[in-house]
């Protein structure tokens, strides 16, 4: 069945098998050597703690542990393979079943393209609401992200405003990524479990994730790791998500790089599933290689793309859902090096399906939100979703009787069969198909469809609103960890 | 004699080989050779060097940090002797660098250190979580021309701000010029903090530097 307003690949004809099982096999290996040998560094208190318990080596004063392999095996075996990722409206929970790959929006950015002035300028608390409800009504968006970084509000709280702007203009599923303390996603959990009828009821449908990144090379931070104990207690799914990079925070060669990001993602899974046995748990990642040039973050080029295929190799190794970055570009304006890079990492992810892929709407490394780039990052996860279906042999598709019919030298446009089947062709929104004299007429293109539908999304569209019983309860949650 | 050896100092710079680096350092003083002669006729041809290849691409970032570790490691061999003889190199500026209170992102400002000793800055690098009253202690302590802050978060950058104004409090700016950088630094957050220099990358934090000390390259 599928879900309301949501476009999802699903049951794939076409597949890839980037990595071979032996070398899954040590890439593993080579992981738990690192935690064994080299160590991981947990900078809190409660993590130190439960590593002890658990039988790690503990270094008090430089928050390193070294953990056997025994342990984080035995610890990543019970976390559980699928859960959904609930949302708002029921008709849009999501299957995290490996049988699925969902579009999230991406985040999180500092600056916002405005629809209006098309000028660029700093991100603030409307624009997450605005894109929220662009994302609400449009279909390849399967689940959210917070997407640009409310910065006109309390940097105490604001990561509880962000979540509740998502809420208050989407009934899709929510995920953040800007809640990195535990003091925030106390209150986030809280204000889930409003929406949700209560704790026990959020267990059994999460309407809020949680993403955590870890702080490559080999070491995580203390205020995430600490928010993501609370969500795992309280069963809200939550991932670690690893951004090492060639060069810089990762050895320049690929596998390596794999090996110290699996370092991080499993060893802090690891520490949920011994914290919060059966905590529903997912791999995240967005690696890629540093500029040559500049050590920048690049986002794009081949070696994201290659990431982006092995990574699901390593979570199904695992038995866990994954959380992929793709659509990230260097590109400054959607133009050739945004479609291209979009494109291939996508399709990539997706030919080994990845079950949430991160995602639609940003220039410039993740740091620029366009209404343009999120539309026409949704119109090529369409493409691929098209694309991943295969094609469909049998007698019916094979069309022998309306051959014989049309015959040599006819033409197929007025026959039964192909009414029956025109719709099996992928109509496009953006692509320009058109004879060169009407292009000729404006120049216009690609891009400025995709803000031409985007403002008329934000003019038309209503979501439905928020309970005001749970809306009022939320801001009591806000404003009390604001005058903390 | 001096001449091949100069050369040879040059190169291990060029290979970014510290261990070598260090060895004809340690050689230059047993031959009694006058460390600031060995550092500007030696090592900073190789330093130069690379930094001409990179400028026209055909040097890369790995090649220039590790010239610059080369370069660090040969100059804190050579240090002491200078100290006996009562020297000091000339240097470009003294730079305070750390990250803000509440983040522990620091390769780029690491980075930024690395090049800034590279070109001949006396770099001090406090780490990362630095709250604003050590920041601007050590700045202070050693006489510093440049404080130089780094962010990668949207909740923290906001400490950024907060160390300029506590400068301008203590009317300690313009003697101290402030540099910002960091993932989600932009030009705008740049001008409304009244930061006085702020670069997207390491490369450009020595450009924007030289500036800030008015040694700026021709």
């Amino acid at each position: 069945m599928s879900n309301k307003n949501i476009k999802t690949i699903r049951d794939p004809k076409l597949k890839l098998d980037i990595l071979s099982r032996e070398e899954v096999r040590k890439i593993h290996d080579a992981t738990l050597q690192i935690i064994e040998r080299v160590g991981i560094k947990f900078p809190s208190e409660r993590a130190l703690d439960i590593w002890e318990e658990n039988g790690a080596q503990v270094s008090r004063e430089s928050k390193i542990v070294w953990v056997k392999p025994s342990i984080i095996e035995e610890a990543l075996r019970k976390a559980p393979a699928r859960y959904p990722l609930a949302a708002r409206d029921p008709a849009q929970d999501l299957k995290l079943d490996g049988n699925h790959v969902h579009l999230g929006t991406d985040g999180c950015g500092v600056e916002v393209i405005d629809i209006n002035t098309k000028e660029k300028r700093t991100s603030c608390l409307q624009d997450v609401r605005d894109i929220a409800r662009v994302a609400d009504a449009t279909e390849e968006v399967a689940f959210h992200w917070v997407p640009v970084s409310a910065q006109d509000a309390p940097t105490q709280a604001r990561g509880l405003h962000e979540v509740k702007a998502v809420w208050e203009n989407s009934t899709k599923h929510v995920q953040t990524e800007s809640i990195y303390n535990a003091k925030e996603a106390g209150a986030a959990i809280e204000m889930a479990a409003i929406l949700s009828g209560g704790r026990e009821a959020l267990r059994k449908r999460p309407v809020l994730s949680l993403m955590q990144c870890t702080a490559p090379p080999l070491a995580h931070d203390g205020g995430s790791i600490d928010a993501a104990l609370l969500a795992a207690e309280a069963g809200i799914p939550t991932g670690f998500m690893t951004m090492a990079a060639c060069l810089t925070t990762g050895p320049a060669t690929m596998a390596g790089n794999l090996a110290v990001g699996n370092a991080e993602v499993i060893s802090a899974t690891a520490l949920l599933q011994l914290a919060h046995p059966g905590a529903p748990v997912f791999y995240a990642a967005a690696q890629t290689a540093s500029d040559l040039r500049t050590g920048a973050y690049t986002g794009g080029g081949p070696e994201d793309f290659l990431f982006g295929a092995a990574t699901n190799n390593l979570s199904d190794f695992y038995n866990i859902p994954l959380s992929m970055g793709s659509f990230a570009t260097g590109a400054k304006e959607p133009n050739w090096q945004a479609g291209l890079e979009g494109s291939l990492s996508t399709f990539m992810a997706s030919l080994v399906m990845s079950d949430m892929l991160l995602g639609c709407g940003f220039l410039h490394g993740s740091r620029i939100w366009s209404y343009a780039e999120m539309m026409l990052d949704c119109e090529i996860f369409s493409i691929i979703e098209k694309m991943m279906r295969g094609i469909e042999v049998n007698e019916e598709t094979l069309a022998l009787e309306t051959i014989a019919s049309v015959g040599p030298g006819g033409h197929f446009l007025a026959q039964k069969h192909t009414r029956r089947h025109m719709h099996d062709l992928f109509l496009p929104q953006f692509l320009d198909r058109r004879p060169y004299g009407e292009w000729e007429r404006n120049k216009d293109d690609a891009r400025d469809w995709a803000l031409a539908k985007a403002r008329r999304i934000l003019n038309e569209h209503q979501p439905d609103p928020l309970d005001e019983k749970v809306d009022r309860e939320m801001n009591r949650i806000i404003a009390s960890v604001e005058n903390a | 004699m001096s001449e091949e050896l100069y050369k040879e100092m040059a190169q291990s710079i060029i290979e970014g080989d510290s261990d070598k680096s260090v060895e004809l350092a340690k050689k230059s003083i047993e031959l009694q050779m006058h460390p600031l002669d060995t550092i500007t006729k030696g090592f900073v041809v190789g330093v130069n060097y690379i930094g001409d290849q990179f400028g026209k691409g055909e040097a890369f970032l790995p090649e220039l940090v590790m010239a610059g570790e080369a370069m660090k490691a040969a100059v804190a061999t050579l240090e002491p002797e200078l100290m006996k003889l009562g020297e000091s190199r000339e240097v470009m500026g003294r730079v305070v660098l750390a990250t803000v209170e509440g983040d522990i992102h620091e390769i780029g400002k690491t980075l930024v250190g690395t090049m800034l000793s590279a070109s001949g800055f006396e770099v001090y690098d406090l780490g990362v979580d630095q709250p604003a009253e050590k920041i601007i202690g050590k700045a202070l302590e050693v006489d510093a021309h440049i404080i130089g802050m780094s962010a990668l978060l949207t909740t923290t950058m906001v400490r950024q701000r907060e160390v300029i104004e506590e400068l301008d409090k203590e009317g300690l700016r313009p003697r101290i010029k402030v540099m910002v950088g960091g993932a989600p630094i932009t030009k705008d957050w740049f001008q409304k903090i009244k930061a006085d220099g702020y670069s997207e990358d390491a490369i450009g934090a020595v450009k924007i530097a030289k500036q800030l000390v008015g040694k700026a390259d021709a």
